[in-house]
């Protein structure tokens, strides 16, 4: 415990915003990969163990591509892609077998899939972990935000993952697809009688949080080095977010983010190695006075 | 002679560990029959709450972690005997799983699932921040005293690879047997009401929570006994024994034997253990074999071993179950 450093950073301004700049960034990431997982739960009924190495498989995407073609941009475009193709392939032929199944077997394929997607990473990239630089673009003098240097970079996070959180918000609430996957959600036989393909629909959902969490590992590669253990570090957060905010809201995955984000900046400081301590309490926390999480709605 | 035959796989089974050692050509076999032994006893006690109170706990390594170190830091920092060590792992995770039974039991399927998980996590950081007690990541270095146990005027020297086995046969048969009596019990049957179907059983009458707490605390009870003896077996803790991902083991288990018989996790666990010997002696890629593994036994099989066996066997399948399914 070290509550003097807790005190002399919440009493200097400059170091307030740089640990609420970290906050933010991690909880950019997290919500980038929580919020899909979130969405699929809401919709396919399945806690998917498996999304974190989607994130994973995104950074991977991103580091061979930089290095290969040079390109970070490139990889802006191809990671996603690859994850989505991957989640296409995965609900296709192994997740569709388990909607009506029992929770110990849906948690039991998806972590099968888990292991094998770390261990397919350690045979096709190594052991070793991957760093991606920071591209050329962003290599420049940080930002001064209230007397603390801001990296280019973060600023780029912040900004791209604002846009997706609202560009999500937008289509689950305002267009037809938005609406669409809030019925499948719902009442899934009702909107099949209405001549809505089910399946259709359940995929494209799976695929949309496979590409998000392939995004979030391209954005996080640069500032994380890929590692083959960095979905399992991700998924259980990535959890606790979905179980924060409710399940399927989107404001409450965001939300759930900024707190783990929080909780996990300014712990490190007063109670280095006990934040992730803090975050599991919160979510039992959650858990026994709201089961249905912040901005959920309780099912009875 | 109708209880010799009702019981008769049992009889046949200890008497093979039992005289196992005399055949067995050296120590490795031995030491795999104690580990599959110590292993099977937690696959038997998660399977106390999924196969027959129909409760997926993913927080069953807390108990394995409280016992694993209540037992060694009973053994080293007190000194105490083995039996009492044991038993203080046991006493403690029997209280650790009445506060975590009391909220999990609050919510249902996933929630159930994730809260459980959550405890779990809070004292595997607990075990990982406490460096000054247990060491932190490293574990406890140096391994753990194991003093000989003084029974009906004899010493038994435990750090004997054989006297341990015997030791092992001794509380892990004891406790299949426990639990075996538990589930064949009234209160047994109870809890599979509450696993077919809940609203029912609660219609008839029955207290869901409190049986649901009850089991959690028995099945916490002999998850922290295995957790106990594996930190004798390997001479310490670490603190991967209160990882989520040891939660999981038993949970393989389960689904490699089989949920619906008692024997299935004994059998889950032979193969697991078979299953991590073999594989990591041939592949650094162990992960990729067991998750083909379960991702194939989920998506086409969705059966135990000993599950599929004994329903071929209608007969066998019916005594267990009284008819039915």
């Amino acid at each position: 415990m070290n509550i003097s450093a807790l005190y002399d950073c919440i009493t200097s301004i400059s170091a307030i915003t740089s640990q609420l700049t970290t906050s933010i960034v991690i909880a950019m990431i997290l919500f980038l990969v929580a919020s899909g997982l979130s969405l699929i739960f809401g919709v396919l009924g399945i806690g998917n163990f498996a999304h974190g190495s989607l994130y994973m498989i995104g950074a991977y995407l991103t580091y061979t591509v930089v290095s290969t073609f040079g390109s970070f941009w490139l990889a802006l475009i191809l990671a996603p892609i690859g994850a989505g193709l991957l989640g296409i392939v995965v609900e296709r032929f192994l997740i569709k077998r388990i909607y009506d199944a029992p929770h110990l077997y849906q948690f039991l394929l998806t972590f099968g899939l888990l292991l094998v997607l770390d261990d397919l990473v350690r045979a096709i990239w190594g052991f070793t972990f991957k760093s991606v630089p920071t591209p050329k673009i962003f290599q420049r003098p940080p930002i001064f935000f209230l007397g603390s240097p801001i990296p280019f970079y973060y600023v780029f996070i912040i900004l791209t993952g604002g846009i997706i959180a609202l560009g999500l918000w937008f289509t689950l609430s305002r267009t037809k697809v938005g609406k669409i996957i809030n019925a499948a959600a719902s009442d899934p036989e009702m909107i099949e009688a209405l001549g809505i393909n089910v399946r259709l629909v359940y995929t494209l959902v799976f695929t949309i949080g496979a590409m998000l969490a392939g995004f979030a590992g391209f954005l996080a590669s640069p500032i994380r080095s890929a590692t083959p253990g960095m979905g399992f570090s991700i998924i259980l957060e990535s959890f606790i977010v979905m179980v924060i905010g409710g399940v399927g809201s989107i404001g409450g995955a965001l939300i759930a983010s900024f707190l783990v984000g929080l909780l996990r900046s300014f712990g490190t400081i007063g109670f280095p190695d006990f934040e992730l301590g803090f975050v599991f309490f919160l979510v039992i926390v959650v858990l026994i006075i709201r089961p249905w999480g912040i901005f959920g709605h309780p099912l009875e | 002679m109708n209880w010799i035959r009702l019981h008769s796989w049992w009889i046949i089974l200890i008497g093979i560990l039992l005289v196992f050692p005399l055949f067995s050509p050296s120590l490795f076999y031995i030491n795999n029959a104690t580990e599959i032994l110590i292993n099977a006893l937690f696959g038997v006690s998660l399977n106390l709450l999924v196969g027959y109170t129909g409760l997926l706990s993913l927080g069953h390594c807390a108990f394995f972690g409280v016992g694993s170190y209540a037992t060694g830091l009973l053994l080293r920092e007190a000194s105490s005997s083995i039996p009492a060590a044991l038993f203080g792992g046991v006493l403690l995770s029997g209280i650790v799983a009445l506060v975590m039974g009391y909220f999990c039991t609050r919510l249902t399927k996933f929630y159930f699932a994730f809260l459980t998980l959550a405890f779990s996590q809070i004292i595997y950081i607990v075990v990982v921040r406490w460096v000054s007690l247990t060491g932190g990541d490293q574990g406890l270095i140096g391994g753990i005293p194991k003093p000989p146990i003084h029974f009906a005027g004899l010493v038994i020297d435990i750090s004997s690879r054989l006297n341990f086995y015997y030791l092992t046969v001794l509380l892990v048969c004891g406790s299949f047997i426990l639990c075996k009596i538990i589930v064949d019990s009234p209160f047994g049957w109870v809890l599979r009401s509450i696993r077919e179907n809940q609203l029912r059983a609660q219609f008839i009458g029955v207290g869901i929570r409190k049986y649901q707490i009850s089991i959690f605390i028995v099945a916490g009870i002999f998850g922290a006994l295995s957790g106990g003896l594996t930190a004798l077996n390997i001479n310490g803790c670490y603190a991967e024994h209160a990882y989520w991902l040891k939660g999981a083991d038993p949970i393989f288990m389960i689904l490699i034997g089989g949920m619906k018989t008692f024997a299935g996790p004994i059998v889950g666990a032979a193969v697991l253990v078979c299953l991590n010997t073999f594989i990591a002696a041939y592949t650094r890629f162990s992960g990729l074999f067991l998750g083909a593994i379960l991702i194939f036994l989920v998506a086409f099989a969705r059966m135990g071993i000993v599950d599929f066996l004994v329903l071929h066997k209608r007969k066998l399948w019916e005594s267990y179950y009284g008819g039915g399914k």
